[in-house]
C-alpha cells in the first residue's frame, strides 16, 4: 500500500515476484492500476488519503473475530497495559482525543499515559486491547466503502488473506513508500500498519515487518547521520533551548536508550576531541539550540520573509521537487547568496533567469539580488563512500575515475570550506567561534585536488577507544569521555580497521541472510527486533519461521542473524530493581529500544496527533469525514498566506489530485531529465485521467489539459486510461487526476512541475508535506503564456 | 538488413568469387538459415566486435546512485574513462539486475550536459560568469562568515542560550554519501547553523 514497487523499486520487486511464484499472495491497494497491480494476485483501488480507514477496518476485523496472535500480543505488545483513567477517545469526543487545547491547536498528552497495572486476560475495559477494540469498532467494511470507495467483498478478501497468512507458521509483510508518508496523517498511516502487524505477530519475524521503500540511494543514511534539523547522528536529539547534557542524557530510561549519555558523549568527543571534557560537559552547552520547527518548509517561509539570507542546496532541486515550488523559487529570489552543488544546471540554479515566474512577469532577473554559485559535483563513480540503502545496509562504492575540471565531491567541498573558514577565524577570540575552533578537522587528503579520505571519515564515524583503536561495537561506548564515536548505530562498520561496508562476498556463496555483503546497522543485524521470532521461552514460534533462538546448552542466543538482544540474557531473566538500560528489561521483552520492551499498539508518548490513528480527510478533499465531526487532521501544520492559499471546498476544485513517480525518471529530474535514454523513454509531462473524466471535461487522449489549484496552473499532455478510476462514494462519483512530478523547465525532457499545484500543509510529527492527496480542476487546452 | 555484411574492408580484401560465396542469401541457403538470424547474419566486422566490458582495463565495484534498493554496479573503466556500467551479479540484493535508470547511469556520469566548471551569477546579473574554484570557495567562506555574524543569536527572549544563526540554511543529503552527510552536519553544527535538512523530510 502507498507504494508502486514494480515501477519505483523495480529490482527490489524481483523478490516479491519470486515469493508469488512460491505461493505468496500479493495484494496491491493503491489508487492507480500500475505494473505493481498487474503483477499482484489482486489490486484494490482506493481513494487517496483513506489508508487509515482501510487498515483500521482490518484491525477491527482482527479484533472482532479474535484473529490476533494472542500469545505474541500478550507477551510482546502493550495490549495488557491499562490506559490512564483520564483518557478519552475520538469515539467519546467526536474526532478529538482528550487533552485538546483549541487555542494552541495542539494536544496536552498527559491523559494518554499508561498506568503500571496490567490485565493479561485483556478483559479490563481500560486495557489497551479493549481501548483499541472500541476505537476501531466503527471502522467496518461498510465504512470502508463510504470512505475509501472499496466494496465490502473486496475489502474482506484483503483482510482474510492477510489474517490467513499470519500465524506461527506464516508471516506477512506490508510494504509502503511515500504514498503513505506524504500526508498530513503520514505518521499515523504507518502507525496503523504497526498496530496491525503487532496484532498479527508479524514484527521481528522473517517474512514479516513493515518495509519502507525509500527513494534515494542514501536517504536512509541521511536520516541516520542526519542532515536534519532535529537530530544528531544516531537519532540523538538536537539540543533544544534550555537543554543541557543532563536534561537529555541524565536519566537512564529502561532499554538501550539508557545508554544515551554514552552515545552523546562519544559523539562530542569525535567532534571536539580534547576540547570536550568532563568539566565542560563535553562542549554540549556550546552546541546551537533549536526552538521549534526548523524543517525545510518553515525555513523556506523564513527565506520568503527575508530571515534566511544564505542557502546551500546539495543534490536537491526544490524549485521542482518541493510542494508549492513556485513559493520556493520566489523565496530564493530574496536570498543574498545561494550555493547549488549538482551534476547539471538544475532549475534551482537557474531560477533567476528562467523560472516560470520570470515568464509570467512576477520576477525580473535584474531585480533579483541573489548571488548564485553553481559548483559542479562529482558523480558516484568519481568518489569513495558509503550509501545506506532502504534496509539499513551500508554499501561502499569505490572511485573508478577522478572527477574532471572543477567537479568535486561534497566531502571535498565541506572539508575545504571548513578548513578555509577555520583558517580565516583562526585568530578569533570571539566565544561564538569557540566551537568551530574546537572542531576536530584533520582528515588525510590525496591526489592533486586534495580529496579527503572517505575511509578516514568512516573510521571516525565508527569510533575509537582511548588508544585510538577502532571500536567494534556500540556496547563499548562510555560516558566518561574515553571513547569517541561519530554515530553510535554505525559503530562496528569499521571494526578491526577493516571497511566492513566494502565486503562483497557473493550472495551465492552465503546463507540467505547474506551477512557478509556490506554491513547493516546496528551490529550488522539484518532483521530488527528479531528476538520476537522466538516465543517468550526463547524457542522458534515454528520450525518454518525459525530465525533466532535461545541455545540453552551454550547459554546464549543463536540463529541465522545477529540476535537483537543481549547475547547472554536468558529468556527467564528478571531484572533486579537497581538494573538500568537493557538490563532493566526482562529476558522475554524483545523491543529493546522501548522503555517497556514491548511493541506499542497504543502510543502513550512521542506523537502529536493522537495515541491511536484516526481517519481524517486530507486537508483538501471533495468530501466530508463520515467518521467524525472533525474533517481534516486537527493538528496538521497550516500556513495561511497569499502564496499558499487553500483550495476551497466546492465546484471550483472538484477532483482529487495525486502525484507519483515513473520508472524512467528520478524525483525532481536532476539525475534523469538530462539523460538521452531516459528522456526518450518518458519524453514529456502528462496527466492520467479516466475515460469517464475525459468525457465529463472533454479531454482528448494525446491532447493538452490545464490543471489548476489555488496556487498555480500547469499544463500537461492527456493520457486517458483505465489505470485511473473514479471512486464511488455512496451516490457520488469522485474523479482523480494522476500527475508524475519529475518535470521542470530544463533538461532534454521538459514540462511543467506538478509540485507547483500543491500547498504547504504538513504532518505535525515529522513536518512532511501532503502531496499524495489534494484537489484540483482540469480543463482541455493550454495555459496562458 | 538481411545478412547485413556491408563491410568495406572485407570487400577490398577478397576476390569476386569469395565475395559471391559470402553473399548472405547464398549463405542462408547453404547454411539452412532460412530466417537469416543465424550465422549468415554475421559479418567479419560483427565477428570482430568486442564488448566494452571485455576491453576495459579495470572493473570497479559500485552501488547504483538512484533509489534506495542499493543494486550492485560494476563500473568498467578504460583509459581513465567510464565506458560501461553493468549490474553486479554477486549482489545478494540485485543479482546482476538494474532498472532503466541504473542501466542508463553511464549516461549520468559521461553526460555532455554535466557542468565542468564553476558558474557564477552576480547580484542582479543577467548571465553566468566564470570563476575559478579557488576563488568561489574563498567567496563562499566569506559569505558564510559574514551572514553568520550578522544573524547570530546568542540568547532567546527568556535568556536561554541559542548559539546559532537562522540566517543560513541547507537542503540536501539523500543522494550523498554517509561520510559527506557526516561532514556537513558536523561543520554546520559547529558554525551554529541549525536549518540543515534533506529529502528525507520531503
Amino acid at each position: 500500500m502507498g507504494s508502486n514497487m514494480a515501477e519505483c523499486h523495480p529490482v527490489g520487486f524481483q523478490w516479491v515476484l519470486e515469493a508469488k511464484l512460491k505461493g505468496a499472495t500479493v495484494i496491491h491497494v493503491d489508487p492507480r492500476f500500475t505494473r505493481t497491480s498487474a503483477n499482484a494476485s489482486f489490486h484494490v483501488p482506493i481513494r487517496p488519503g483513506t489508508d487509515i480507514a482501510f487498515l483500521g477496518a482490518i484491525v477491527n476485523h482482527v479484533l472482532q473475530n479474535g484473529l490476533d496472535f494472542r500469545e505474541y500480543v500478550v507477551a510482546y505488545t502493550n495490549a495488557a497495559a491499562l490506559v490512564s483513567q483520564d483518557f478519552r477517545d475520538t469515539e467519546d469526543l467526536d474526532g478529538l482525543f482528550s487533552g485538546w487545547d483549541p487555542d494552541q491547536h495542539a494536544y496536552v498528552t498527559r491523559s494518554w499515559r499508561l498506568s503500571d497495572e496490567r490485565d493479561e486476560t485483556l478483559q479490563d475495559p481500560r486495557c489497551v486491547y479493549q481501548v483499541l477494540k472500541r476505537h476501531f469498532s466503527r471502522y467496518t467494511p461498510e465504512m470502508v466503502e463510504r470512505v475509501c470507495g472499496v466494496p465490502p467483498d473486496r475489502f474482506l478478501r484483503v483482510a482474510e488473506a492477510l489474517c490467513q497468512s499470519s500465524s506461527r507458521e506464516r508471516t506477512s509483510a506490508i510494504v509502503y513508500s511515500v504514498g503513505w508518508t506524504q500526508h498530513t496523517v503520514g505518521v499515523q498511516n504507518v502507525r496503523t500498519a504497526a498496530i496491525l502487524q503487532l496484532l498479527l505477530g508479524n514484527v521481528g519475524r522473517p517474512g514479516g515487518g513493515i518495509l519502507a521503500l525509500r527513494g534515494h540511494a542514501s536517504i536512509q543514511g541521511s536520516t541516520d547521520i542526519p542532515t536534519l534539523y532535529n537530530l544528531l547522528p544516531g537519532y540523538l536529539p538536537m539540543p533544544a533551548a534550555g537543554h543541557h547534557l543532563d536534561t537529555v542524557a541524565g536519566d537512564r530510561p529502561r532499554g538501550y536508550w539508557g545508554h544515551r549519555k554514552a552515545f552523546t558523549v562519544s559523539l562530542l568527543r569525535a567532534w571536539f576531541g580534547e576540547a570536550a571534557t568532563q568539566e565542560n560537559d563535553f562542549c554540549y552547552d556550546l552546541l546551537p539550540r533549536i526552538t521549534g520547527d526548523h524543517s525545510t518548509y518553515p525555513t523556506i517561509l523564513g527565506m520568503l520573509d527575508g530571515e534566511v539570507r544564505g542557502f546551500f542546496v546539495l543534490g536537491e532541486n526544490p524549485a521542482v521537487g518541493s510542494a508549492n515550488s513556485s513559493l520556493h523559487r520566489m523565496a530564493m529570489a530574496k536570498l543574498d547568496w545561494l550555493v547549488v552543488r549538482d551534476l547539471v544546471e538544475i532549475e534551482t540554479a537557474s531560477f533567476w533567469k528562467d523560472a516560470p515566474e520570470i515568464a509570467r512577469g512576477e520576477l525580473r532577473t535584474t531585480e533579483i539580488p541573489t548571488e548564485v554559485f553553481l559548483l559542479p559535483a562529482a558523480a558516484h563513480t568519481e568518489k569513495d563512500g558509503s550509501f545506506t540503502n532502504t534496509q539499513r545496509l551500508l554499501q561502499w562504492h569505490h572511485a573508478a575515475v577522478a572527477p574532471a575540471g572543477d567537479r568535486r565531491s561534497e566531502l571535498w567541498f565541506f572539508y575545504h570550506l571548513g578548513r578555509l573558514i577555520r583558517s580565516k577565524l583562526a585568530a578569533s577570540t570571539d566565544p561564538r567561534d569557540q566551537l568551530l575552533r574546537s572542531l576536530t578537522w584533520d582528515y588525510p587528503t590525496d591526489g592533486p585536488s586534495a580529496e579527503p579520505s572517505a575511509e578516514a571519515v568512516l573510521a571516525e564515524i565508527n569510533g575509537r577507544d582511548a588508544e585510538g583503536r577502532p571500536l567494534s561495537s556500540f556496547t563499548q561506548l562510555r560516558e566518561d569521555g574515553t571513547t569517541a564515536c561519530g554515530c553510535w548505530i554505525y559503530c562496528g562498520s569499521y571494526a578491526g580497521a577493516i571497511n566492513q561496508t566494502a565486503r562483497r562476498r557473493p550472495g551465492a556463496e552465503q546463507t540467505w541472510v547474506a551477512p557478509e555483503w556490506g554491513w547493516a546497522w546496528p551490529a550488522n543485524r539484518r532483521l530488527l527486533y528479531n528476538r520476537a521470532s522466538a516465543d517468550p521461552a526463547g524457542q522458534p514460534w515454528s520450525e518454518r519461521k525459525r530465525y533466532v533462538w535461545w541455545d540453552e546448552s551454550a547459554g546464549r542466543w543463536a540463529g541465522e542473524d545477529v540476535p537483537d538482544f543481549r547475547l547472554d540474557m536468558a529468556p527467564g531473566y528478571r531484572p533486579p530493581p537497581e538494573a538500568v538500560a537493557e538490563l532493566a528489561l526482562r529476558g522475554d521483552e524483545p523491543f529493546v529500544m522501548q522503555p517497556d520492551g514491548r511493541g506499542w499498539l497504543f502510543a502513550p508518548s512521542g506523537l502529536r496527533d493522537g495515541p491511536l490513528p484516526a481517519h481524517y480527510e486530507p486537508e483538501e478533499s471533495p468530501v466530508e469525514n463520515p467518521l467524525y465531526e472533525v474533517t481534516a487532521s486537527p493538528t496538521a501544520q497550516r500556513y495561511d498566506r497569499p502564496a499558499n492559499r487553500r483550495n476551497q471546498v466546492g465546484p471550483g476544485f472538484p477532483y482529487v489530485l495525486t502525484t507519483y513517480r515513473l520508472t524512467e525518471h528520478h524525483t525532481a529530474g536532476g539525475m534523469s531529465r538530462f539523460l538521452p535514454f531516459l528522456s526518450e523513454l518518458q519524453p514529456e509531462m502528462f496527466c492520467e485521467v479516466s475515460p469517464e473524466l475525459a468525457v465529463e471535461r472533454g479531454l482528448v487522449n494525446g491532447g493538452w489539459a490545464v490543471i489548476t489549484s489555488a496556487r498555480s496552473t500547469i499544463e500537461a499532455r492527456v493520457l486517458v486510461t483505465d489505470r485511473v478510476r473514479p471512486v464511488r462514494l455512496g451516490s457520488r462519483l469522485v474523479h482523480q487526476v494522476g500527475l508524475p512530478y519529475h518535470w521542470g523547465g530544463r533538461g532534454l525532457s521538459r514540462g511543467d512541475s506538478a509540485n507547483d499545484l500543491l500547498s504547504i500543509v504538513l504532518d505535525p510529527n515529522v513536518h512532511i508535506q501532503e502531496c499524495k492527496a489534494a484537489t484540483c480542476d482540469i480543463r482541455p487546452g493550454r495555459r496562458g503564456r | 538488413m538481411l545478412g547485413g555484411t556491408g563491410d568495406e574492408r572485407m570487400r577490398r580484401a577478397v576476390g569476386p568469387l569469395t565475395r559471391l560465396a559470402d553473399w548472405p542469401l547464398l549463405r542462408q541457403v547453404r547454411d539452412g538459415d532460412a530466417r537469416g538470424l543465424g550465422l549468415s547474419a554475421r559479418s567479419m566486422r560483427s565477428a570482430q566486435l568486442v564488448a566494452r566490458t571485455a576491453e576495459a582495463d579495470q572493473v570497479v565495484r559500485s552501488i547504483c546512485p538512484y533509489c534506495a534498493v542499493g543494486c550492485g554496479q560494476l563500473v568498467y573503466v578504460k583509459g581513465g574513462r567510464v565506458v560501461q556500467i553493468e549490474g553486479d551479479p554477486d549482489s545478494p540484493i540485485s543479482r546482476g539486475r538494474l532498472c532503466p535508470k541504473g542501466a542508463a547511469s553511464e549516461q549520468l556520469v559521461n553526460n555532455p550536459l554535466r557542468e565542468r566548471r564553476v558558474k557564477y551569477r552576480r547580484r542582479y546579473g543577467t548571465e553566468w560568469e566564470d570563476l575559478t574554484l579557488d576563488l568561489a570557495m574563498d567567496m563562499i567562506a566569506d559569505r558564510v562568515i559574514q551572514t553568520r555574524r550578522e544573524t547570530w543569536q546568542d540568547r532567546d527572549a527568556e535568556g536561554r542560550s541559542l548559539n546559532r544563526t537562522l540566517g543560513i540554511a541547507s537542503l540536501g543529503g539523500a543522494t550523498l554519501d554517509n561520510e559527506e552527510n557526516y561532514l556537513i552536519k558536523k561543520l554546520f553544527t559547529a558554525l551554529g547553523i541549525v536549518q540543515v535538512e534533506n529529502q528525507a523530510r520531503i
